[in-house]
């Protein structure tokens, strides 16, 4: 059977369960479509989480980025697991206890007011959109690639789908449908990282091959062969730090405050029965999480590994040790044709060279051996696991699974993130401020509305891209990072702290943020209004814009305690509030009033 | 004990618990993983510089063994001082 029809049965497969899901879990009740009942069991619901929180961005892009920043790429892979201990052991179980359906609503009452429950509802907006964007994106590649339609016709294929169950289900659809897609998008990355760990190492366990020797008769350790032959062409050392100390202590951190202020991550909490349960529940998350977080530095070592060993395929220097184009392998044809792999043979002698031309130190040797410039010039980080099982040359069956696998991460993500968007409308806009006595079944039908909304809006978003989406993940982050988290955790550990403090707060975090990524960005992302140009040597005491979260929440904290040392303490009946939520007895269930 | 007082002491028990995992988050992935990684990655754990290990693999099975664990004394402290659920 050729490799299109498979795909489309595999991918034809997953789909017919994904819809299937959807009619058998069908929401009756605003609790069943806001928090799925609150009957998830928590390793279904940490499952269901590990879904939701990987998107498209994790299964494709991470081990690309890991390929070529190496060791650097360490803050995105603690940072963005370090957040669910943080999550687990500041928010998960309070905010359950607590028993309402949104984090904005949290803030809201906490905090006895409306603008601070607006101001959360903004931040949660602005953040979720601009992640749903990436995944809609995703989708369209993924059908681009591997079904060979049109981009836009691949987005309105996911929209249809992501519809179905999102709006039919709510939270009770979606958490049965991203079990399924979790199983279906795990299975996808550790079956090729198995068979490329064994070819290179003997060792079938991805993360023990990492740290295994070489299984060709050398003897040397993987990782310090990759280092060998990467300095040997001029570039930096695959485990050797770039990036300051400073920069990736605080990236690491705007990360991992940034995931525990994620609104579509924390509400996934309130679907488990107990407040006990919200503690284990973000244990299984991280299991599910870790599972792929760790195979992914292997893939990307092992990729990368792989790539320059094709393409320098003898000693460097040598007449023949470089890769024939003529002779290229197949997957370099088929990435070519995408454009995401580039050639120029600029010395005319028809092979590759593939090599740092940056590197002033090595430019005299390169040109001793007649190289003139680096003649890779385009290698897209993102085809690394594309191409990982057709590198490895591995059966058909295992690249359709790729294409099934990347789908389900982009649209669970994508489903979650709507849900977040359509939950804020419905039940923080509608019935918290502009009709507070509607019906429970209006209230339904608003959030399918709402819902349905937010799907044309992103899908519509997808296909006309905004020229900064890719900006804008670092506001995503530092939003949460700078205004949400702090508000959360400030409203459960600081008993004292008031309405004033608390909205001062958020916005001295949200702004000086906004500022510093605006500064070195462009106002609103516009090219050519930026105040500086956007390089370390600019940068305030070197932290890059992304990093700046982390010192968003600082000051967020700091202008919170201030003020609320000179304000009048929260009233009574709030302090009770703070109290009842330290402790998990009497959590009933999460309810609407 | 009164109620009132219990819950205090509760409370404080779990701020000591938080403070401790919290050392430990810190100390496996910001310490060992970024601050001390050179010093760290003069030693070796197989084929992985010991600090490299730490960056990429250690420190997230730490945090998965550290969630597991506040819950496990958290249940204890929850029955202790009689504030679990039904």
């Amino acid at each position: 059977m050729d490799l299109k029809t498979l795909t489309y049965l595999v991918v034809g497969a997953t789909f017919a369960l994904y819809i299937g899901i959807a009619i058998w879990a069908r929401a009756g009740t605003t609790k069943e479509f806001y928090v799925a009942g609150t009957g998830v069991h928590p390793i279904a619901n940490g499952m269901a989480t590990a879904a939701d929180w990987m998107s498209a961005a994790s299964f494709i892009s991470m081990a690309g980025l890991i390929a070529f920043l190496g060791y650097d790429a360490s803050v995105y892979l603690m940072g963005w697991t370090g957040g669910y201990v943080l999550l687990a052991l500041l928010l998960a179980p309070y905010l359950r206890k607590y028993g309402k359906f949104t984090v904005s609503e949290f803030i809201g009452e906490r905090y006895y007011s409306k603008a601070a429950r607006m101001v959360a509802v903004l931040c949660l907006v602005v953040a979720s959109i601009t992640y749903v964007i990436g995944q809609m994106k995703g989708v369209g590649v993924a059908f681009g690639r591997f079904l060979e339609v049109d981009y836009h016709t691949g987005i309105g294929v996911g929209m249809a789908i992501v519809f179905v169950y999102a709006v039919l289900g709510g939270m009770k659809g979606i958490t049965y449908t991203q079990i399924a897609q979790y199983c279906v998008l795990i299975f996808a990355y550790t079956v090729p990282a198995v068979f490329i760990a064994l070819n290179l190492t003997g060792m079938p366990i991805p993360q023990i091959g990492l740290g295994s020797s070489m299984a060709d008769g050398s003897g040397m350790a993987l990782l310090d062969k990759l280092d060998l032959i990467v300095t040997d062409l001029g570039f930096a050392a695959f485990t050797a730090q770039k990036w300051s100390t400073l920069n990736m202590v605080l990236l690491t951190l705007s990360l991992m405050i940034g995931t525990a202020g994620l609104p579509h991550v924390i509400m996934r909490f309130f679907t488990v029965p107990k407040v006990a349960d919200a503690r284990t529940s973000a244990g299984w998350a991280l299991v599910f999480i870790a599972i792929l977080y760790t195979t992914a530095p292997a893939v990307g070592a092992m990729a990368r590994l792989n790539l320059m060993n094709t393409i320098q395929s003898g000693p460097v220097g040598s007449v023949d040790g470089n890769m024939v184009y003529a002779d290229r392998p197949s997957w370099f044809k088929n990435w070519e044709t995408t454009g995401l792999l580039k050639f120029e043979d600029k010395n005319g002698d028809g092979r590759v060279q593939y090599y740092n031309d940056k590197s002033e130190e090595f430019a005299a040797k390169a040109a001793s051996f007649g190289w003139q410039g680096n003649e890779m010039v385009k290698v897209d980080r993102d085809i690394m696991v594309l191409a990982n099982p057709e590198i490895a040359k591995l059966p058909n069956w295992v690249i359709a699974l790729v294409a099934a696998g990347g789908l389900a991460a982009a649209l669970s993500t994508a489903a979650g993130l709507l849900l977040a968007i359509s939950t804020a409308i419905s039940h923080d806009v509608i019935k918290g401020m502009i009709a507070p006595d509607i019906s429970e079944k209006k209230e339904l039908l608003a959030s399918r509305l709402a819902m349905a909304g937010a799907i044309v809006v992103a899908g519509y978003l997808g296909m006309n891209p905004p020229g900064f989406a890719a900006q804008v993940v670092a506001l995503a982050f530092g939003l949460a990072a700078s205004s949400i988290f702090p508000a959360l955790m400030m409203g459960i550990f600081n008993k004292n702290m008031d309405n004033i403090g608390a909205i001062v707060g958020m916005l001295t975090g949200l702004l000086s943020t906004l500022l510093y990524i605006f500064w070195f960005k462009g106002w609103f992302f516009i090219p050519g209004t930026a105040m500086a140009a956007n390089t370390p040597g600019n940068w305030f005491m070197g932290i890059s814009p992304e990093a700046f979260g982390a010192v968003g929440a600082m000051l967020n904290f700091t202008a919170a305690y201030v003020v609320s040392k000179f304000t009048p303490p929260p009233p009574e009946h709030i302090q009770h509030l703070v109290e009842d939520i330290r402790v998990p007895m009497g959590s009933g269930s999460a309810s609407s009033h | 004990m009164s109620d009132q007082n219990s819950r205090q002491a509760y409370w404080k028990a779990n701020l000591r618990l938080v403070a401790l995992c919290l050392s430990i988050w810190f100390v496996v992935s910001y310490l060992f993983g970024i601050i001390l990684v050179d010093q760290l990655n003069a030693i070796s754990l197989g084929g992985y510089k010991l600090g490299f290990w730490f960056a990429q693999q250690g420190s997230i099975y730490v945090f998965v063994v550290l969630i597991f664990f506040y819950a496990w004394r958290m249940n204890k402290l929850d029955r202790q001082f009689n504030v679990h659920e039904e």
